[in-house]
């Protein structure tokens, strides 16, 4: 906690934007700017100076970034949105941009929804053509009845009120309501759709719900280990998880929600103390 | 005289489509010049200086999804929902391709109780075919030795 401080301080008294590459991993503050690898050069100490460097600069100005979630471009400039510590994915793989992938880490509950994620929303009313959908966010989400894997005019889904939604969101911003989808692009509902009966649904923060569904996350592969049982990750900060009891239900449930802050040796006592009994 | 007739015909009319065909190509040019020019003069355009937006090379993005490898949301193991597990390797192929699988699956029916009921099965599906064939090797056994089957299906006289 004392290294976080100490960053913000520096920060603070910094007061001009700081180079993106040189805080990766640390504390960035809301309404702090970044300078970006091509921005150095241009706006970095001596850069000014020297104006044959700006025709390389230029060049390298090609290169696309990615501002992730926390980052909002401002005309030429990087702002930050969001506290938490700042990420860096270098290009390649699943990345679009040449110049790779920033993003703030941070820790929040309240949900906003986004273009492509998967939630699970409740339905809360049925009106005419179209459910709404509660996911979190400032306003509840509509779902059209055609938009169920199957689904016509005349074969209407069997979607009653109150039944869970694993779907993603086709439209999602600032302006208009969200709506979800529970197919993809080529019809197929992929597990969307409603989720099935009974199980446990809870909330955690969305933080944690990124930590679980990382490819290498080692808490989602000791809990496949315990006994039989099914889970599904809302990007909303929801988890639905169904075992064969209630008994084992309420087991993974608190599992799922302490292991936020728990060390991995903490985690490895309560597994083994739970493969005994 | 021709030119004299033509020019009394009004350029509403000559403009419809009929009249087209008959038209020379001097009068066609000349039409076509007026058209263009009401529809430059009823289009509408603002009066804003232009704008000279730069080629941005920061994109927008608001997906963790992007920025972090994350798997697929559902999830079952050791058979749960096997529905669903077919659906994890398919929607993670990418991040599993290293992986090597050696998850036990727990399934609703014994591999042992499976194959006794196949056997079953094969017993009895083969004597349905033992039986037909049975039964077609007597029929021709009979036919052979004795009669045909036609003199089988004779009218037979009720009794008194």
């Amino acid at each position: 906690m004392a290294e976080g401080v100490s960053v913000v301080a520096e920060s603070l008294a910094g007061g001009g934007a700081r180079v993106a590459r040189s805080v990766l991993g640390q504390v960035v503050l809301p309404g702090e700017e970044l300078l970006l690898p091509e921005q150095e050069d241009a706006e970095g100490p001596g850069g000014a100076g020297e104006r044959p460097l700006s025709l390389n600069a230029g060049a390298c100005s090609r290169v696309r970034v990615i501002c992730g979630p926390g980052l909002r471009r401002c005309g030429d400039r990087l702002l930050v949105t969001k506290c938490g510590r700042l990420r860096h994915k270098e290009p390649g793989g699943g990345g679009g941009g040449g110049g790779g992938v920033y993003w703030v880490d941070s820790q929040q509950k309240r949900y906003v929804p986004v273009k492509g994620d998967h939630v699970i929303g409740i339905v809360t009313a049925k009106s005419g053509d179209i459910f709404k959908v509660d996911v979190g966010g400032s306003e509840p989400a509509s779902l059209s009845y055609l938009s169920f894997e199957g689904a016509t005019k005349r074969n209407r889904p069997n979607v009653q009120v109150g039944d869970l939604i694993y779907g993603q969101f086709v439209v999602a911003n600032k302006d208009m309501e969200p709506e979800m989808v529970c197919i993809d692009s080529c019809g197929r509902a992929n597990g969307m759709g409603v989720i099935g009966q009974d199980g446990l649904l809870f909330k955690v923060t969305l933080g944690l719900i990124r930590k679980l569904l990382a490819p290498d996350c080692e808490i989602i592969q000791e809990v496949g280990k315990l006994y039989p049982l099914e889970i599904v990750f809302g990007m909303n900060g929801r988890i639905w998880v169904k075992a064969k009891t209630i008994q084992q239900t309420l087991i993974l449930a608190n599992i799922l929600e302490a292991c936020e802050h728990m060390t991995s040796d903490q985690r490895k006592q309560i597994f083994s103390r739970l493969a005994e009994s | 005289m021709a030119a004299e007739r033509k020019s009394k015909l009004s350029k509403n009319l000559l403009r419809m489509k009929f009249m087209q065909r008959g038209l020379d190509s001097e009068t066609k040019k000349q039409l076509e010049e007026e058209e263009k020019k009401i529809i430059s003069e009823e289009h509408w355009y603002l009066d804003l200086p232009e704008l000279k937006e730069k080629e941005s090379f920061i994109i927008e993005e608001q997906s963790f999804l992007l920025c972090e490898d994350l798997l697929y949301g559902r999830m079952s193991f050791r058979g749960f929902n096997p529905e669903v597990e077919k659906l994890m390797l398919h929607m993670n192929a990418k991040h599993k391709a290293e992986e090597v699988e050696d998850e036990t699956v727990e399934l609703d029916v014994s591999d042992e109780e499976m194959a006794r009921r196949y056997e079953t099965l094969v017993g009895t599906i083969g004597k349905k075919f033992a039986r037909k064939r049975d039964h077609a090797n007597y029929e021709e056994d009979e036919n052979g030795d004795i009669q045909p089957i036609k003199a089988k299906k004779m009218f037979l006289k009720p009794q008194d």
